[in-house]
């Protein structure tokens, strides 16, 4: 099974969200970044694969030059080689266009992608990628057996979960819960050491046009001082709760 | 010209969010000059969507559409779409909307834009406020296409009545082939439960509490309340609640009307799902816990001798109002 790892470059979970040049662009200073937390899952069930079925795993991402250090941590992880399309990602409709056209030529069974991403948190590429490859889409994916050509998956829904059953080629929009959170990978000395020699390819984009334009940004607006009510006056709790908050 | 919105429901009623949608997109009927068309699948009646400005039903009949599947969803959307000449389509956030939208976009070839929280804030260009960076900031996006897709965020705009006459057409679209592809072998979803994404009030529960064994009384909470419960993150990692109750950026995003946190320390992660509720409860025996800044309320000290008392003063107040 040939896989394929979709990887976006992010801001660490941590990051202080601040904007420069008049709020219209997003503050990298002093941000470190990573593996989207919803991509790492999914490279990680990708390496069961790798280990129990013998999947070979690229990934790919969108990007300039900066997002190489994350692909070779996921190549640290134990993906086979990288793609890396150069020309920095503007929104999901143009990130789509550019992975679809690479694929096309890739003749891969299962690409895996993330829910959504932690910084714009867009929630299409997956399913846009699908659509335009022609592939099955199964979104929030918390579960994933492939069995020849056919995959069973579990989806979580609002106030639940379904399983499904589909073909390949598919595409998955993973999450937590396709791998627990203590299956994770740190990549270990050896895993750097290998990275470095596996095979990261550059191509040129398609020159896709972007659907959507940020205009800039800002931020909420703080918030008024917190209302400390004492443990023995849970009465004024209650009717803090009623009156003035109008929430019970 | 339209503006078409898909009104969800459940076993045949309308969700809540069917309403907020139909108000939203009443709301952008109005600045651009036209109507509103809503698509309902398989619902059973469609006239109550007039009290929030409906003027034209597309009712969808279909056995095979009972059970929802992203791609056929999509098809039928996208003729709607079509017939209608919609220039926005509005859906709402639930897992089944932000399914289908991206497949409905490439179709219509339309931008979208997904956790949208107000009505555009100009029309050319046709410019909409979302939140980015899991609700640590707002973007301001511009969707260029002649056809625009949004996905309104949960309880952003609420509802707005608006009382319209309703004309209903049954729409029985051609469905391609392939739309059935993925294919539902089996649904598990706590029926008497409320679920996070349509809760009013969320009541949530952290490491604090210690244990698994110890959520019976913030299940009471949430009885008495009639509330959805939720969690922090290390506690679905332990395995003391379920995946699903998990809460954050890489959970689940709460926007209730009222948040109830106990012994949850406020970690940058857990913040940045919480923070488009309305209401902040925080409980914590830490006095430096940095969830009390971002709380509206805040009481200090052990859950395990507050909550029991608190249970039994919401539920005589319950009755009371009741
Ligand atoms: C990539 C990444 C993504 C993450 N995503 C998420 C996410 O989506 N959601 C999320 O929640 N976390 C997330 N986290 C984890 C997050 O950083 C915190 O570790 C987590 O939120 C802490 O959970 P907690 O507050 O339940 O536990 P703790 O940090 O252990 O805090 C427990 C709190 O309970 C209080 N307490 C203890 N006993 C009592 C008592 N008897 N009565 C009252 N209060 C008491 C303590 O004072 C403390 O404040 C993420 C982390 C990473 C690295």
């Amino acid at each position: 099974m040939k896989i394929l790892v979709c990887i976006s470059h992010v801001p660490d979970t941590t990051s202080k969200i601040n904007f420069t040049e008049n709020d219209t662009q997003f503050d990298t200073n002093g941000v470190q970044f990573v593996i989207n937390p919803n991509d790492e899952f999914g490279l990680t069930r990708a390496m069961w694969f790798k280990e129990k079925q013998n999947a070979t795993i690229d990934i790919i991402n969108v990007g300039g030059p900066e997002t190489e250090p994350t692909l070779r941590k996921a190549l640290a992880i134990g993906a086979d080689s990288a793609i890396r399309i150069n020309t920095p990602a503007v929104d999901g409709f143009q990130v789509a266009k550019e992975l679809s056209h690479v694929i096309k030529n890739g003749n891969y069974d299962l690409i895996i992608a993330g829910r959504e991403s932690i910084d714009y948190n867009g929630a299409m590429v997956p399913g846009m990628l699908a659509s335009l490859i022609g592939a099955n889409f199964v979104n929030t994916c918390i579960g994933l057996e492939v069995e020849g050509d056919t995959a069973t998956a579990v989806r979580e829904i609002d106030g639940g979960k379904e399983t499904v059953t589909t073909s390949l080629p598919l595409v998955i929009g993973g999450q937590k819960g396709i791998v627990e959170e203590s299956d994770l990978r740190i990549p270990n000395m050896r895993g750097i050491m290998m990275a470095r020699k596996k095979p990261l390819n550059v191509v040129e984009p398609q020159g896709a046009s972007a659907e959507t334009k940020v205009e800039s940004f800002d931020k909420p607006a703080p918030k008024g001082p917190t209302k400390m009510v004492d443990a023995d006056n849970l009465d004024e709790l209650i009717d803090l709760l009623h009156n003035e908050a109008k929430a019970i | 010209m339209s503006v078409l919105v898909y009104t969800e429901s459940e076993e045949g009623k309308f969700k809540k969010t069917a309403y907020e949608v139909a108000s939203y997109a009443r709301g952008i009927a109005d600045m651009l000059g036209t109507t509103v068309t809503a698509v309902t699948i398989n619902a059973e009646e469609t006239s109550s969507l007039g009290a929030y400005g409906v003027n034209k039903v597309l009712h969808v009949k279909n056995e095979k559409l009972k059970q929802f599947s992203a791609s056929a969803y999509a098809s039928t959307l996208e003729m709607a779409a079509k017939q209608e000449d919609a220039k926005v389509v509005v859906l709402s956030s639930s897992a089944n909307a932000r399914y289908l939208a991206p497949l409905l976009a490439v179709a219509l070839e339309a931008g979208y834009a997904s956790n949208v929280v107000a009505l555009p804030t100009s029309q050319e260009p046709f410019k909409v406020k979302r939140t980015a960076f899991t609700n640590k900031a707002f973007s301001h996006t511009e969707i260029t296409t002649p056809v625009k897709i949004i996905s309104l965020g949960k309880n952003a705009f609420g509802l707005k009545e608006a009382e319209t006459e309703v004309q209903e057409e049954d729409f029985s679209p051609e469905l391609p082939e392939n739309a059935f592809n993925v294919a539902v072998q089996s649904v598990d979803k706590a029926k008497d439960k409320v679920s996070i994404a349509d809760a009013e009030i969320v009541v949530s529960a952290g490491r604090g509490l210690k244990g698994p064994e110890n959520w019976e009384m913030i299940e009471e909470m949430a009885d008495i309340l009639g509330a959805a419960m939720a969690c922090s993150k290390p506690v679905s990692d332990l395995g003391w609640r379920p995946h699903g109750e998990h809460v954050g950026q890489t959970g689940k995003p709460v926007a209730a009307n009222l948040y109830i946190a106990v012994g949850i320390s406020g970690a940058i992660q857990h913040l940045a799902g919480i923070n488009s509720s309305k209401t902040k409860l925080v409980i914590n025996n830490d006095p430096e816990a940095p969830f009390f800044k971002a709380a509206d309320y805040g009481i200090v000290g052990d859950a395990f001798e507050i909550i029991p008392r608190l249970n039994e003063k919401l539920k005589a107040f319950k009755e009371q109002n009741s």
